[in-house]
């Protein structure tokens, strides 16, 4: 294990390829819940927690499910990946929302609307899909998962913030809204180009 | 209502992408191309008709309470027959598009559509409005595709139509270039409709 691989990979995907700025993954809750800071703040810890554990799950299922090499079946399956990892993701959201809501039902009012859209937000399966493109192992996988998480999270927050401040300035009519909230985000897009120059 | 509005509905009036803001992450992420844009469209379009159909076939048979598992379900085998047929036939374009072809499972234009028309409509119905909405989801991808690729590359298709002394913007082929776009064209639209509503009155 070495500990270098793990922090370009952190690096890796919480700048250089930003799930949303620069994978265009999960842009719907990007747009649809960054107005107000707070909620902003909710979603992105939702997302962390949930695509740490899609990461993890998903990769399990794949190597010992799925993958022919190192499946306990022996068979290829691998053509199910698609239809294995919505629906483990979409288990795995259920059961968080049940046990946080047993567990810690201070946390289920903080997260508990954001936990149903996450089913259908594409940075989840995106992740767990990358991480078996990438041929990461276990450990590289939670990781990135952690880390994409940790990247969405930054750019909503961001988001939040500028839009926060866009509700008291002048924006022409016709731009008010979704208009003005993707020219921000086209900034900020290019701002984190900048970060494509950090090669490793 | 008749049959040929739940088509053209679709394609301008409730175009997927501009008017109701679904289906984003495909839409600014593929359409680096025209050829992208147009694999990526019609991929979604088989997908949206054939999981409409299926569900307006099954709609009494799903009980309500667990109707979302079972109609991501049967997007996800449709998807997966649209992966590997991909895979199989146009391998450079399958590479291209990368993990946005199994991501078409989560496009909540499809899942959308499932919930809102395909299962209270009947199969004929729910055929025509899969189409539309695909056709409009394909239209608006190849309309931002095409100005980026004109502005990025300097072709249509891979045919020069500017100038080689025209000197590319690259942005407009990477990510900033793509938001930029939308939100452009979206305050367009705003303008034309606010235009509309001004002479109506």
């Amino acid at each position: 294990m070495d500990f270098s691989t793990l922090f370009i990979i952190i690096i890796g995907s919480i700048f250089i390829n930003n799930f949303v700025i620069a994978r265009f993954l999960g842009l719907c809750p990007y747009i649809g819940v960054s107005k107000k800071m707070d909620s902003a703040l909710g979603m992105g810890m939702a997302v962390i927690f949930v695509m740490t554990m899609a990461s993890t799950i998903t990769w399990l299922i794949y190597t010992f499910f799925l993958n022919k090499a190192t499946s306990i079946f022996g068979i290829d399956l691998t053509f199910l990946r698609t239809i294995a990892f919505i629906l483990s993701i979409a288990v795995l959201v259920q059961f968080v929302e049940m046990v946080i809501k047993k567990a810690a039902p201070e946390l289920y009012k903080a997260l508990g609307i954001y936990l149903p859209l996450i089913t259908t937000n594409c940075a989840v399966l995106g992740v767990s899909l990358l991480n078996i493109n990438e041929n990461y192992n276990f450990i590289e996988s939670i990781v990135n998962g952690a880390a994409a998480g940790v990247g969405f999270t930054l750019v909503l927050v961001l988001m939040a913030g500028i839009r926060e401040r866009l509700e008291y300035s002048k924006v022409p009519n016709s731009m008010k809204g979704m208009p003005i909230s993707f020219i921000v985000a086209g900034c900020m897009a290019l701002a984190f180009l900048g970060f494509s120059g950090m090669k490793f | 209502m008749k049959a040929i509005q739940e088509f053209t509905k679709g394609i301008i009036k409730e175009n997927p992408v501009f008017v109701m803001a679904l289906g984003l992450c495909p839409t600014l992420a593929v359409s680096t191309s025209i050829q992208n844009a147009i694999g990526m469209g019609a991929a979604a379009t088989f997908v949206l008709v054939c999981s409409n159909i299926m569900i307006s076939l099954l709609k009494n048979l799903i009980p309500s309470k667990v109707r979302i598992p079972c109609f991501i379900l049967v997007i996800a085998s449709f998807v997966t027959i649209v992966d590997m047929a991909m895979e199989a036939y146009v391998p450079p374009l399958h590479k291209s598009l990368g993990i946005f072809i199994p991501l078409i499972v989560v496009n909540c234009i499809i899942l959308g559509r499932a919930e809102a028309f395909a299962s209270k409509n009947g199969v004929f119905k729910s055929m025509l409005d899969g189409l539309g909405m695909g056709l409009g989801f394909m239209l608006a991808i190849m309309v931002i595709a095409t100005i980026r690729e004109i502005l990025g590359v300097g072709t249509i298709l891979d045919i020069r139509i500017l100038p080689a002394s025209y000197k590319p913007m690259i942005v407009a082929i990477l990510p900033p270039g793509a938001f930029i776009t939308i939100g452009l064209l979206m305050g367009l639209l705003n303008i034309i409709q606010n235009k509309k509503k001004s002479k109506a009155n």
